[in-house]
């Protein structure tokens, strides 16, 4: 799976004289098994940016390419596009609609015209890779926590095989252990089911912590594209642009500021807690 | 003074089936006794479905109790007959900004609150001017709140309750959308309302470090308060508090981390500068 933006822009007035750009000549490529963030500020263009990567928005300038072909061609299958491309969107449990979470999930399959059969054994599998026990199928998704809907929500997109699943702040309004739940998930699902991940956050800890690159937009414009440990190197531009680098890196810049010989550029707990040990079991 | 009194609060709702027969009834708030002291910083913690949100509700009775009493600046919201003249002690401000905003000029949309309430035209321009300036957005006056950042929108939503002139400000989880700085930005404005004008807050978060420089945190879990202290007081309880589906502040967890390797660290580290100070004490 290759998953490619060209050149990307996107404006309100294409045909101004001065085009106001929401998003600029933005170019990447997403590839197999890989976990992407996608950080930026309120209003930098993420959201906008990841409807581009399923065909529900088109640019106003610039391709979208899947595997090589530019799905805006015509006659170009979106439909089975948006099943191998999978969007989760912000708080995803507003959208569960069924008299039971089983078939609040098979509703993908079902409009991918599988057999009856084949839609609840694609549920089922969904379920299973998002930790949802079967004693759940014949459960109202209403009567879920806000964690287990969201659950239900992304078995939902899992269940119709995604090659790549964009998710748009998936852990906004949870509670700790339900951010974690649904990060670790996501990370498995793109360990071992090899799907590529891209995950909208504003928390720069949890992006931290689980992806392997990160994308940074700042006014439509793609600014980074590398490693969570490389962007955070920037993190006096990053504040200028709405972000932060996670808190562990600033409590390492204040050590090595006090005189300790820290590497500054521990991002996560875990990290900054071997180099202390390091320094001081010596 | 106790602005907020809550005896034995029980809130309880019932459940139907799809016969619309009762199935089960629920028990939200479980007996909580809570008092809260004028000009005081709270925050309230707890996993989804703790209570915490039905907590805040009873406080500007948008809920009334099952079961005990909830006293606003002296008036019971079971005995009041005017809610709307309760409710205008306690204004609330949600998750989603965009939710809250409905002019279309910032300035027209903090108005809405005391325009409502009856407040005449030129005390009204007074009150939204001071209300402006005091989330710093005074520059914005002019402008449409739907250009606005996140931060910026939840601080003209903040401002909007300001010019109702309330005495309480209850807020459920104000940051959950908002980038690094804009939560930052909303967080200093609501200490700054709170040291300068006296305003009690009650502050719903998931982000345990916006609970660090409170004056108290109280931890809800199964609809019953099971911690109440001061920030160190409460982020010292670490295993605790991840049985009830929460955290600790970063730097509090490696604190924490590093003294069960056997660094000798104080509990309940809550900033980077205690941290560093406690640690390189050991290096001497």
């Amino acid at each position: 799976m290759e998953l490619t933006l060209k050149h990307i822009s996107y404006s309100y007035n294409p045909d101004a004289k001065e085009p106001k750009y929401a998003v600029k000549d933005v170019s990447f490529t997403i590839r197999e098994g890989e976990f992407c963030a996608l950080i930026g500020h309120t209003g930098s263009g993420k959201s906008t940016l990841v409807q581009f990567l399923n065909g529900l928005m088109r640019p106003t300038e610039g391709l979208v390419l899947f595997n090589g072909e530019n799905i805006f061609e015509k006659k170009y299958p979106l439909k089975t596009l948006r099943q191998k491309v999978g969007l989760v969107f912000q708080y995803p449990e507003h959208q569960l609609f069924e008299e039971t979470v089983l078939k609040d999930i098979c509703y993908g399959p079902k409009n991918m015209g599988l057999g009856k059969e084949e839609q609840i054994d694609s549920a089922r599998r969904a379920m299973a890779l998002v930790g949802l026990p079967e004693s759940y199928e014949e459960k109202s998704p209403f009567e879920l926590s806000g964690g287990e809907k969201r659950r239900v929500a992304i078995a939902g997109v899992l269940a119709m095989n995604p090659e790549c699943l964009i998710l748009d702040e998936p852990t906004a309004g949870l509670d700790p252990a339900g951010r974690d739940d649904i990060l670790g998930t996501v990370r498995e699902l793109s360990d071992k089911e090899n799907i590529a991940v891209v995950l909208v956050s504003h928390s720069m800890d949890d992006v931290a912590v689980y992806a392997e690159r990160l994308l940074v937009m700042n006014s439509g414009e793609l600014v980074y594209d590398d490693t969570p440990r490389n962007v955070f190197r920037h993190y006096k531009e990053l504040e200028k642009m709405g972000l932060s680098a996670p808190q562990v890196t600033y409590i390492a810049h204040e050590l090595k500021k006090r005189g300790l010989d820290i590497d500054e550029n521990v991002m996560t707990i875990a990290e900054a807690k071997a180099e202390i040990l390091r320094i001081f079991k010596k | 003074m106790n602005i907020i009194e809550i005896l034995h609060l029980i809130h309880e709702y019932k459940e139907y089936d799809e016969n619309e027969t009762e199935t089960e009834t629920v028990r939200a708030i479980d007996d909580v006794t809570l008092s809260i002291e004028e000009g005081s910083f709270v925050t309230v913690l707890g996993h989804n479905g703790s209570g915490k949100s039905t907590l805040a509700k009873h406080v500007n009775a948008l809920l009334l109790p099952t079961g005990g009493t909830v006293v606003l600046c002296g008036q019971d919201t079971l005995k009041t007959g005017e809610l709307w003249q309760l409710r205008k002690n306690a204004g609330m401000v949600f998750q989603n900004p965009d939710n809250q905003i409905i002019a279309s000029v910032v300035e027209e949309d903090v108005a809405f609150g005391p325009e409502n309430l009856g407040v005449p035209t030129e005390k009204l321009e007074h009150r939204v001017e001071r209300a402006l300036e005091k989330v710093g957005m005074t520059a914005f006056r002019m402008n449409s709140p739907n250009r606005l950042s996140g931060g910026q929108k939840q601080r003209i939503a903040i401002a909007g309750m300001l010019a109702m002139k309330p005495k309480v400000i209850l807020m459920d989880e104000p940051t959950a959308m908002l980038d690094p700085v804009g939560r930052k930005e909303v967080i200093e404005t609501v200490h700054e309302l709170n040291r300068e004008e006296g305003i009690t807050i009650l502050l719903i978060t998931h982000y345990m470090e916006e609970a660090v420089d409170a004056d108290r945190v109280i931890v809800m879990d199964g609809g019953r308060l099971i911690m109440d202290g001061t920030p160190r007081e409460v982020f010292s309880r670490v295993e605790e508090l991840k049985e009830c589906r929460m955290t600790v502040p970063q730097v509090t967890e490696l604190a924490f981390e590093l003294k069960k390797e056997g660094l000798p660290l104080p509990d309940g580290i809550l900033t980077t500068e205690e941290f560093a100070e406690a640690l390189m004490k050991l290096r001497t």
